[in-house]
């Protein structure tokens, strides 16, 4: 099975490079690196959040929530910065992981202790937490004149090469690392997913571990927001709408398993990266950005059925003409 | 022996051929919680706004969900089963796209129903073939064919827009049977009777139920779980084509984000019609319920000038709340 992983991961490593040197004959500069760097900055957010979303996948879950949560957390600071400039920066950061992690706890407590499906739950919050933007903001945008300097430099602010954001990322990919491979909770985490009987007897609490998954989710979330705001510099209800299935659409082309207990890290972050590869490629190579959506679309196909055939396991048929018939 | 009466009639022990336990009271009591609501909101509403109380607005009223609640019964099937489709407003966006494309070439009325209708059907048989064929979990491959569909529609409008349809298309989401009441309305009432039969009378919706409890035992019963699976997919794209002749009638234009975020509201109307998202459990009964309710929030809301972001906020809280009162009745009676 682990020999299956990486040999997915490769795959996968190979099929981003092909597709980047095809890109550069038609534009060399495409792999410059400055390019390169660009896209990294471009896909930070995605591949923080697609690692949140893959704890949450991992463990047999689902959150919906997270642009939503993304977006509101976001706006929460920008309203904050707009209202009291002399707030500092890394404050604001810490309120924005704050409340995401508090959005990403409601999740998980409903999950844990009223056992409600996770894509019920979250389909719920991801409506009101929506609703709440509109609501604290009246409606109305918070526009970059009323952002101060600080509030939108943070993320631009380059560092060795590459942006602040860009770190976050790389920081936040290290310590998933860690997490994931290096700490009980990770592997409870992995436990929770391939079998939550066999979690249970082996000692581990299989409600709490999702309920930290989704605080996790929310974490990433809430700081995603404050980046994504800060980088576009506007905060408005629809901030990133539509983004939670571009999320999922990451992890599943990195190879997490939607029926949990399968994936890594390095899966998820490949998977968000040829999100990124594929959307600063086309305008270069002059494919109208209308073909993106499509694009993408039969990407997630491609690799569902890529996953599924090294997935399939070889178990002993019973009953042949059943078993194909269904 | 001794059981035996002095008559000499055999006592027998009784053994229902159905379990009526908990399950159905439950069902039961589920779907009086929803009329309970539906009465409680009608009320506020009428009492909230002077408006709301007179045959136009009620007839208004159901413009706001029909469509939705269309694709929401051949939801509840596909869900029953054990399947999801997120797709489903993506191949109203094709599909409307679909018969814009087909104005332009001159198409009338009745090849536009037909091209509406042929291609949420071949959409859903494309999921249906995914899923059942190729044995990938369904919300992933709905996932990537919502991508899919509306991206084709993105490809073929970029930012433009279709208009110019006939003007006898507009009967579909605009006309009226008889007075105050519209062709979507009677056609969702008929829709809601045959799929309440189908679940509920026939053994195909038997075997919906058997497959959704337990796909293997089924399978091994003898039932046919691919083909049945198949067929659910194939019927959720065409009410998502029919939901697409009659959203694009109603709004005489198609653009490429037409029903965005539909499929999430179809799910809600299912889950709070008392459908269990694991599959195996629920009624039609419930989702249509499910759909008058979630109609008079919108409307009763719009009425009193809500905002419609602010009006998701109750359908969200709506959602988890309806689902979450009874599991703590349960824990508080038991703790």
């Amino acid at each position: 099975m682990k020999s299956l992983t990486k040999h997915r991961e490769l795959w996968l490593v190979a099929a981003i490079v092909v597709l980047a040197l095809l890109v550069a004959l038609r534009s060399p500069a495409f792999i410059q690196p400055r390019s390169l760097a660009n896209i990294l900055n471009d896909t930070s957010i995605l591949i923080m959040l697609a690692l949140g979303q893959m704890v949450v996948i991992l463990t047999r879950s689902i959150d919906l929530s997270m642009a939503a949560n993304l977006a509101l957390c976001g706006m929460i600071v920008a309203l904050m910065n707009a209202a009291m400039p002399e707030i500092p920066v890394p404050l604001l950061v810490l309120a924005a992981a704050a409340i995401g992690t508090a959005l990403g706890a409601f999740n998980g407590i409903l999950v844990w202790k009223l056992d409600i499906p996770p894509i019920v739950v979250t389909l719920g919050t991801l409506t009101i937490y929506r609703g709440m933007i509109f609501v604290m903001a009246g409606g109305s945008w918070v526009n970059a004149h009323q952002m101060t300097d600080a509030f939108k430099a943070l993320p631009r602010t380059e560092f060795a090469g590459i942006t602040l954001l860009s770190w976050f990322a790389i920081v936040v990919v290290a310590l998933f690392y860690v997490l994931m491979t290096r700490t009980p909770l990770g592997r409870s985490f992995y436990a929770t997913g391939i079998n939550p009987t066999a979690a249970t007897y082996a000692g581990i609490n299989v409600g709490r571990t999702r309920f930290i998954a989704f605080c996790v989710a929310g974490l990433v979330s809430g700081v995603s927001g404050y980046l994504w705001i800060a980088r576009y510099a506007v905060a408005y209800v629809d901030a990133a709408g539509g983004f939670e299935l571009t999320i999922i659409a990451a992890c599943v082309i990195g190879g997490v398993s939607i029926a949990g207990g399968i994936g890594t890290v390095g899966g998820a972050v490949l998977g968000a990266l040829f999100f990124g590869v594929v959307n600063n490629a086309l305008p270069v190579i002059g494919i109208s950005p209308f073909w993106q959506m499509a694009i993408s679309g039969s990407a997630i196909l491609l690799a569902v059925i890529f996953n599924s055939r090294s997935d399939r396991r070889s178990g002993r048929i019973i009953l042949k003409q059943a078993e194909r018939a269904s | 022996m001794t059981d035996v009466p002095a008559s000499g009639e055999v006592r027998h022990r009784h053994i229902p051929d159905r379990l009526q336990s908990s399950f159905r009271t439950r069902l039961f009591s589920w779907e009086m919680l929803l009329v309970i609501v539906a009465i409680a909101i009608f009320t506020a509403n009428s009492f909230a706004s002077p408006y709301f109380l007179n045959a136009y607005s009620l007839s208004d009223l159901t413009f706001n969900f029909t469509e939705k609640a269309l694709i929401a019964l051949a939801m509840a099937l596909l869900i029953i089963s054990g399947e999801i489709d997120l797709s489903v407003a993506s191949i109203i966006a094709l599909c409307s796209t679909l018969m814009g494309l087909a104005v332009q070439y001159g198409a009338d009325t009745p090849t536009l129903v037909a091209i509406g209708i042929g291609a949420g059907l071949l959409c859903g048989a494309f999921n249906g073939v995914l899923v059942t064929r190729l044995g990938l979990p369904s919300i992933v491959v709905t996932i990537g064919t919502m991508s899919l569909f509306r991206g084709l529609s993105f490809i073929i409008l970029g930012d433009g827009v279709f208009k110019g349809y006939p003007k006898s298309f507009a009967f579909f989401g605009q006309g009226y049977v008889y007075s105050v009441i519209s062709f979507e309305l009677v056609l969702f009432l008929v829709a809601a009777a045959i799929y309440f039969f189908v679940l509920h009378r026939t053994n195909f919706g038997r075997r919906i139920f058997a497959i959704g409890n337990n796909a293997t035992a089924a399978q091994f019963s003898g039932v046919r779980v691919g083909q049945i699976k198949f067929v659910l997919f194939c019927l959720t794209g065409l009410m998502s084509g029919i939901a697409a002749v009659l959203l694009t009638s109603r709004l005489g234009s198609t653009r490429p984000a037409i029903a965005q975020g539909w499929e999430l509201e179809a799910i809600t109307m299912v889950v709070l019609g008392g459908v269990s998202i694991l599959g195996g459990a629920g009624s039609i009964i419930g989702v249509v319920l499910a759909a008058f309710i979630m109609g008079l929030v919108t409307f009763g809301l719009g009425l009193l000038n809500v905002p419609g972001i602010v009006q998701t906020i109750f359908t969200g809280a709506l959602l988890i709340v309806v689902i979450a009162l009874p599991i703590l009745f349960r824990m508080l009676r038991k703790a």
